[in-house]
């Protein structure tokens, strides 16, 4: 019998992402992929698989899986709280480290601390391909678990890897609540000076209606130039363009949005700022600044670094069963061994 | 010789920006963006340009998206200021050319009465009138596959549906404005549905899972109930190759591909 990880509940929302589906924007195929790529990186890390391994993001928390016919180590990185309902009862889990799931045991994931993305990297998950990825895409069918999100009795395939020893990541990943910076444009000229103070101005608060797709934002209606209109001959959408449709009130545009549109784009979230609003819940607020392009760039190089960082802080957990020789074996994959400690071996990547 | 606007970079993010070649729906537009499209393709091939993740035609623009972790805005439109100016506005390759088989009848056209009585002609004539012409594939987007093609001839050009319907079947063959498309996939839509097309426009399992491209040229010939029964079961169980109905021309890949 092969292991699997069935989906006891999927919760609010939960659906297997990668880094996305790169290269078909031009027949209009969106990206889909983890919303927060970083989260996606750091479970794969903490649960041994490649960085871009497809794991599964849960929205909101009150998913629950369960390991079937074989052990199955797990990692979680989001601010979640974590139960493990095991054979003799139910125990605490932590995020931010790995997990293993004796045959028959459950991790629940609970109430979201705060934002409303945990991902939950599966060692060996094993999901096919569609077009280079496994990101859910459901309009077409694309990736994911049959073409479509997670739902109560999929019994997703899980590849046998070898025991190792837990991993954990000390500092878990935390966004400062700063306000979201973007770019102006491309149809920021659609909109007047006082629209564009008015849009920057303002604390917008995030709607009910803020998913994969996008995010809805309440608030003071902003007002096109009306010499220009609210609709433009479509041009291309990327993840983080903000369009007005004629109610003047702003759209962010996220992963699974189409890939071209008809609405004045007044600015552009960089990538870097993107994730921590994808995690803002309906009733947060949301404040723009702008930046330029090149600060952007910076931006994304600053948090690349973090992250590398983070990576690289990641430390193996002793004296919880571990056998020495996984140990050492896990040292040798990992490089270089600088530091002996009785709780933390340090791996360099 | 006619010279021709500089288009304009627009922001469009920090891993993005978009090459606007003018604000309308014009063949001669879409002509300059498949040629930078292409000549950004081939540069990158070659190597004369690095970091570029894709690109994305639309009818008026090219949109570059790039990581920033390997280039930057300033080297990459720099670098792309050179091949604007070798790029032209023509097309560097031959379009292909389609004749889709579609079905204006019955069940499979239940918008063609009322197109006619709104342009006041008869059903044949609006048939003639939109499998006579022959079309540029602008763009492809609103659905994966899905091409906006054009332009329709003056007759038929009306305004969406003032209610739009909850489900346009797959295949249906639509038009609104100046356009006309193919739907490849059931969804909400606002477009006058004159027919239906057999062929599948979008499998991920083909080497292109989109059938069309952009600067592609496609016309329609009309096929009667039985023969677009027969053509559709061929073609799913995969007894007709769709390339059957690609005239002439060269598939020439555009764009970069990772």
């Amino acid at each position: 019998m092969s292991t699997r990880l069935t989906v006891v509940s999927a919760g609010a929302f939960a659906s297997v992402q990668d880094r996305g589906r790169v290269g078909f924007r031009r027949i209009g195929v969106p990206w889909s992929g983890a919303l927060d790529p970083n989260l996606l990186a750091i479970a794969n890390a903490l649960a041994g698989n490649p960085a871009g391994h497809p794991a599964i993001e849960c929205f909101d928390g009150g998913q629950q899986f369960q390991a079937e016919d074989g052990p199955v180590r797990v990692a979680v990185a989001g601010d979640a709280r974590l139960e493990i309902k095991g054979t003799d009862g139910p125990r605490t889990a932590a995020a931010w480290r790995s997990h293993v799931l004796e045959p028959g045991e459950t991790l629940r994931i609970g109430k979201m601390n705060t934002g409303r993305i945990a991902m939950l990297a599966v060692a060996g998950l094993s999901i096919p391909v569609a077009m280079n990825s496994a990101s859910t895409y459901v309009r077409a069918g694309l990736g994911g678990w049959h073409g479509r999100a997670l739902s109560t009795g999929d019994k997703l395939p899980v590849d046998a890897v070898g025991a190792v020893p837990a991993r954990s990541l000390p500092e878990p990943l935390q966004y400062q609540d700063a306000p979201i910076r973007l770019v102006l444009g491309p149809q920021h000229d659609h909109f007047d000076a006082t629209a564009r103070e008015a849009f920057l101005g303002q604390a917008y608060t995030v709607s009910a209606a803020a998913d994969r797709m996008g995010i809805r934002l309440d608030g003071a209606p902003i007002r096109h130039d009306p010499t220009r209109g609210h609709e433009i001959v479509s041009d291309a959408i990327v993840p983080g363009a903000i369009q007005v449709p004629g109610n003047g009130l702003p759209i962010v545009l996220l992963a699974d949005a189409q890939t071209a549109g008809g609405y004045p784009k007044i600015a552009t979230v960089i990538t870097a700022d993107l994730p921590r609003l994808a995690a803002k819940r309906p009733g947060e607020k949301v404040c723009f600044v702008t930046i330029d392009a090149a600060d952007g760039e910076l931006a994304a190089r600053a948090l690349a670094k973090t992250l590398a960082e983070a990576i690289a802080s990641i430390r193996l957990i002793a004296g919880e069963g571990v056998d020495l020789d996984a140990l050492y074996q896990s040292n040798l994959v990992g490089g270089v061994v600088d530091a002996l400690s009785p709780e933390y071996i340090t791996l360099h990547a | 010789m006619t010279v021709l606007p500089s288009p304009r970079i627009l922001d469009l993010g920090d891993a993005a920006f978009t090459i606007e070649f003018g604000e309308r729906i014009d063949p001669l537009l879409q002509s300059r963006v498949r040629a930078l499209d292409l000549a950004i393709g081939e540069a990158s091939l070659r190597g004369r340009l690095t970091g570029i993740v894709e690109t994305v035609p639309t009818f008026r623009s090219l949109t570059v998206i790039y990581d920033p972790l390997v280039t930057t805005r300033r080297e990459l439109t720099a670098g792309i200021a050179h091949i604007l100016d070798e790029a032209g506005e023509a097309a560097t390759a031959e379009p292909r050319h389609w004749r889709l088989p579609a079905c204006y009848e019955g069940e499979a056209a239940p918008d063609l009465a009322e197109v006619a009585a709104w342009i006041e002609a008869d059903t044949d004539t609006v048939v003639q009138l939109h499998a006579g012409t022959e079309y540029v594939v602008y763009m492809l987007g609103f659905l994966p596959g899905f091409p906006f093609m054009g332009d329709l001839p003056e007759a038929l050009q009306l305004p969406r549906r003032a209610e739009p319907r909850v489900r346009v079947p797959a295949g249906s063959v639509a038009i609104a404005t100046g356009l006309t498309a193919i739907y490849p996939w059931e969804s909400p839509g606002g477009w006058h549905l004159l027919g239906r097309c057999p062929v599948q426009l979008f499998d991920p399992s083909r080497a292109d899972p989109a059938l069309l491209q952009p600067g592609d040229r496609v016309g329609f010939f009309p096929v009667g109930r039985e023969d677009y029964e027969t053509l559709s079961r061929d073609l799913a169980a995969g007894r007709i190759d769709p390339q059957r109905w690609c005239e002439r021309g060269q598939a020439r890949h555009a764009g970069v591909r990772r």
